[in-house]
């Protein structure tokens, strides 16, 4: 049986990030070519051997009492949820037909560490009440949906560095699928803390340019050694297309589409044949209807890891064929460093605006292009782009590829 | 004395739920009327413990509806000690 999709549209964003507290600013950011890394000065940053990271431009203006009971996390996604739904005009829908969709990949690390420190110190009596809420990994999906009394359901799809792609995907399946008219989706990371940047640095997985963290994130340049960890949350409103026009809402462009594949090669590192990657890529085109050649950009997920980088060039040839040569490619993460699992909601973003806005923002820091990467990189210069389709990659630890398919 | 115990948990209430010190008054029931949750009563506990050094068993917390309540149990329970 073949039937057409309830088409999904994009009517609010919202963000805070490494380059600001909202999405105008993170915006204007990235056109500047803005980084948002920088050294680290917490005390604890002398014992590890990366020392630079992408900390919020703007802490989360929250008031103190509201604070203290929601991990970072938490507070980021309440931040960037709220915005977005200011600018979907705090829509006016039935609380059964409204869903949450916030993913974290690591969760509420940040309570977990400094709650052990407290037992440790002080005793199981001192033990915050509210430390289980604050580190369940749905927590930040929970916040949402009790901020906006969503009663379709609440999820947080867990998968890395792809959750916050992922919990866009699960937002348009349930939307198709009839489960609700209106669904918060994105992502959400607040992992900026001694125990994570030792495993990740353990891993090899980080930049070690100490002295230099403006341009440690360097996605496809010959000389890239790493991601930068960066922190912040970001939240699309998504709609099925008959209730935002019932309603009269703004329109960014459509979630046209979505793919999910795993590789199944290896906890962490990537194949390097891009197979898995590639699926997810097709995947998103049958999803959206869209065949190769109407694709004009991708948002790579593009950490500046040596080996990820280069898979995800592979496995782009692979599912775009030799259209991937007209491509405009470009990695947010040069700017913004690595969002986790806020990356994949972040880059969703930039990928609507990018469309909407007919540009897309330079790669940072790509002095010189791998030369086993063939993709034409955006870089330098902003690049203005014709109408057509984005493409967003979201990759993480676990096996997980996730695309992700805009129209306007 | 209980005025102390009372201004001191209008000052933990402050702190730990965004309570306004003027509201606390010992009729006052900490769920309904003032908005705390079971989670943040158990905060409010614990930082009560910590300010009149008394223990408040976690069976006795469910006993403690008002402020009043709550007053008359460090009262006595200082006494106690």
């Amino acid at each position: 049986m073949t039937t057409t999709p309830r088409q999904v549209v994009v009517t609010g964003l919202g963000a805070t990030t490494p380059l600001g507290g909202d999405v105008a600013s993170t915006w204007e950011g990235l056109l500047a070519g803005r980084s948002g890394a920088r050294r680290l000065t917490e005390e604890w940053i002398e014992q590890l051997p990366v020392q630079i990271g992408a900390p919020l431009a703007a802490e989360p203006p929250l008031a103190r009492v509201e604070a203290r009971t929601l991990d970072r996390s938490q507070q980021m996604a309440l931040v960037a949820a709220r915005e977005a739904w200011a600018d979907a005009g705090s829509p006016e829908v039935d609380q059964e037909r409204l869903a949450a969709c916030v993913a974290s990949g690591i969760g509420g690390v940040i309570t977990l560490l400094t709650q052990h420190d407290v037992l440790r110190e002080k005793g199981a009596r001192r033990v915050s009440p509210h430390v289980v809420p604050m580190l369940m990994p749905n927590g930040p999906a929970s916040t949402v949906a009790l901020e906006f009394k969503a009663k379709a359901g609440v999820h947080a799809p867990v998968s890395a560095c792809a959750s916050g792609s992922e919990a866009i995907a699960l937002g348009l399946d349930i939307i198709r699928a009839g489960r609700a008219d209106v669904v918060i989706a994105g992502g959400t990371e607040a992992a900026i803390a001694a125990l994570p940047i030792a495993g990740f640095a353990q891993m090899q997985a980080l930049s070690r340019r100490n002295d230099t963290p403006q341009t440690a994130s360097r996605p496809f340049d010959k000389a890239r050694d790493g991601f930068v960890l960066g922190e912040g949350a970001a939240i699309l409103v998504l709609e099925a297309a008959e209730h935002a026009a019932a309603r009269g809402a703004r329109v960014y462009g459509a979630l046209a589409g979505a793919g999910i594949s795993s590789d199944a090669y290896h906890v962490a590192a990537p194949d390097p044949t891009g197979a898995g990657a590639a699926r997810a890529v097709r995947a998103a085109l049958r999803s959206a209807s869209l065949e190769p050649t109407d694709i004009v950009h991708v948002n790579a997920h593009a950490t500046s890891t040596p080996t990820g980088d280069l898979a995800e060039a592979v496995a782009l040839r692979t599912a775009l064929g030799n259209h991937i040569d007209e491509v405009a490619v470009t990695s947010t993460k040069s700017m913004t460093g690595h969002l986790l699992g806020a990356a994949g909601a972040l880059e969703a973003v930039v990928s609507v605006l990018a469309l909407r806005e007919r540009i897309v923002p330079a790669t940072r820091n790509l002095d010189a292009l791998d030369d086993e990467i063939a993709l034409d990189v955006v870089s330098i210069d902003n690049r203005k782009i014709g109408a057509g389709a984005a493409l967003s990659n979201s990759f993480g630890f676990g096996g997980h590829d996730v695309c992700l398919a805009f129209t306007v | 004395m209980s005025q102390d115990i009372l201004a001191g948990l209008a000052v933990i209430l402050e702190e730990v739920a965004g309570v306004d010190p003027a509201d606390v008054t010992p009729e006052k029931t900490f769920i309904d009327d003032l908005d705390v949750d079971s989670l943040s009563m158990v905060e409010v506990v614990v930082a009560a413990e910590e300010k009149f050094s008394v223990k408040i068993p976690d069976d006795d917390v469910k006993s403690l509806k008002t402020v009043g309540d709550a007053v008359s149990y460090i009262q006595r329970a200082g006494v106690a000690a």
